[in-house]
């Protein structure tokens, strides 16, 4: 436990307590507010849109801001130094190695996902799912207050991604990976020597299937091949699918086919994301083999 | 003595407006001042409520600020060559007056920043503040984010200890699993990738984190990403105004 505290508290990973901290009291924060809204009817901030003068209004919460978050920085400055390690050093690897806290999520999907994936493409459909977000999502409502009845869709999604996806991965990459990116509850003893068991095998090699990724030979199973590339196409093919079924709904038509081509794509590899990492852990918790790739290639593995 | 000051030219060429509390000076001070000119005259009320902003995006812009003068100052002190960039932290840590305030503000005004402009975009996503016509002020405010992640990354890297070079190494690795460009990524032996001639080779100036991505990292983290970020937050808070002001819910009256 001494440990779990020293990690909790080392300098660096401060900022992760904060944001623990600060996201939980948002979400409430919001959730209530959006309650409020939603129970009442109309946004409270229709009822405060009279107009102010910015100096002193404005100027003077700014000001109070300022002086508050300038003290907070001073404060914290003067009581914690940043760290400062031995010099680099190449031949003297940490264990664990971690990429900066904010990463650590990122770093974390490496233990589900092969590096091209979670290093690269993830990071990219982030970036570029968020930029899209204005485009896709053309419900009106909800614009410049807080609610969640009228937008349950875009509201669960988001909060999912940023909470869970982002959020509770950083915190379980920073204080429960430990030596060799093993996973420890908190309280037990980062011991660098632990080996974990894992005989990790391939969608295909499950029961009831039973199918071998590789042939005695070592090349790979054209069986195995035909069955990985099934899964994850029909799984994208979810989203043609659906549209094919609700495709003369009012809203699929407002929506139109670029956009939802857009948002299920999206959506279906955020549901991959969590299904990818459920085929791994449900598997270890009933005590059976974990599942390492649902698709083997000769050039890349999914 | 000070009334005497204050109708001089000297006194009125400063200060165009008289300080007596009335609603046209009230508007001068906003308009006759170019730093609080990026404010409207008056707002909506709700704009000056926290609850509502959750002030992230002004405490993000605040950070920015700190990061940027403190960093200057730190310039000073600091040699981005493998052979110095250590001892000058030590220096700096150890020797220079007031160095580790200075050192420890710069981290953890750059941790806070990360912090405050994901939940600055937390609450915007919440409050729909993304949907017309602010659409592409939030793809604006999406590179910002990247940017901000990028030059905490780069800067990460600085201090050169093993902290920093460990974490710059894991982090930059995914790069040789980028597809078509890095060695080791799907179709890049292909294409004739290798160690030293792919995407990470192009990041780190060798295949690995050596005194070249001290440089390239510093010059990165000091010159380049402050003013691509600089330019982003002009257009971000042009934007804002231009695009009718605060996010709100449409009212009676307006609509």
């Amino acid at each position: 436990m001494q440990q779990f505290l020293e990690i909790l508290t080392k300098p660096d990973n401060i900022p992760i307590v904060f944001l623990l901290f600060s996201v939980i009291f948002f979400s409430w924060f919001a959730w209530t507010k959006a309650k409020k809204n939603d129970a009442q009817g109309f946004p409270v901030e229709a009822t405060m849109d009279d107009k102010v003068q910015v100096w002193p209004y404005l100027v003077r919460v700014e000001f109070l801001a300022t002086i508050a978050v300038m003290a907070v920085l001073v404060i914290w400055s003067i009581t914690l130094d940043a760290p400062l390690e031995e010099p680099a050093n190449r031949s003297l690897t940490p264990n664990p190695s971690k990429a900066p806290w904010y990463f650590l999520g990122l770093q974390e999907l490496l233990v589900y996902f092969d590096p091209w994936i979670a290093g690269v493409v993830l990071p990219t459909l982030i970036i570029v799912g968020l930029m899209a977000i204005p485009y896709i999502d053309i419900n009106p409502k909800g614009n410049g207050y807080y609610t969640y009845k009228e937008r349950k869709f875009a509201v669960l999604v988001f909060s999912f991604g940023f909470l869970i996806l982002w959020c509770l991965l950083i915190f379980i990459g920073t204080f429960l990976r430990g030596p060799g990116w093993n996973f420890f509850m908190p309280g037990e003893k980062w011991d660098p020597h632990y080996v974990a068991v894992l005989t990790n095998i391939d969608l295909s090699e499950m029961w009831p299937l039973n199918i071998a990724t590789r042939l005695p030979d070592g090349s790979l199973n054209p069986a195995s091949f035909i069955f990985g590339a099934v899964c994850v196409l029909g799984f994208y093919s979810l989203g043609p699918l659906y549209w094919l079924k609700y495709r003369n709904s009012d809203f699929m038509k407002k929506l139109g086919l670029i956009r939802y081509g857009t948002v299920s794509f999206l959506f279906l590899t955020m549901v991959g994301l969590l299904v990818k990492i459920l085929l791994r852990l449900i598997p270890t918790f009933l005590g059976l083999n974990p599942v390492k790739y649902v698709w083997v290639t000769p050039w890349f593995n999914v | 003595m000070l009334e005497a000051f204050k109708k001089t030219e000297v006194y009125k060429s400063i200060f165009r407006h008289s300080y007596q509390d009335t609603q046209r000076n009230r508007a001068l001070q906003i308009v006759d001042n170019v730093f609080l000119h990026l404010h409207p005259v008056r707002v909506p009320r709700h704009a000056t409520n926290i609850g509502y902003t959750w002030g992230m995006g002004g405490i993000t812009f605040l950070l920015f600020l700190v990061l940027t003068i403190t960093g200057i100052i730190l310039m000073f002190y600091y040699r981005p060559t493998a052979q110095y960039a250590y001892e000058d932290m030590k220096y700096l840590m150890n020797d220079v007056p007031f160095g580790p305030l200075i050192r420890n503000m710069h981290r953890w005004a750059a941790h806070a920043m990360v912090l405050t402009v994901m939940l600055h975009m937390f609450r915007v996503f919440l409050t729909g503040s993304y949907k017309p016509p602010r659409q592409f002020n939030w793809v604006v405010g999406v590179l910002l984010l990247v940017l901000t992640l990028l030059l905490s990354f780069s800067g990460y890297l600085l201090p050169w200890d093993q902290l920093a070079i460990w974490a710059v190494t894991v982090g930059t690795n995914m790069a040789r699993a980028t597809p078509l460009l890095g060695h080791e990524g799907p179709f890049g032996p292909e294409l004739g990738m290798q160690p030293d001639n792919d995407v990470r080779f192009v990041l780190l100036g060798g295949t690995e984190v050596g005194p070249p991505t001290l440089l390239r990292f510093y010059v990165g983290h000091c010159i380049f990403l402050p003013i691509i970020a600089a330019i982003f937050m002009a257009v971000h808070f042009w934007r804002v105004r231009k695009d009718g002001g605060i996010s709100g819910p449409e009212t009676p009256k307006k609509a």
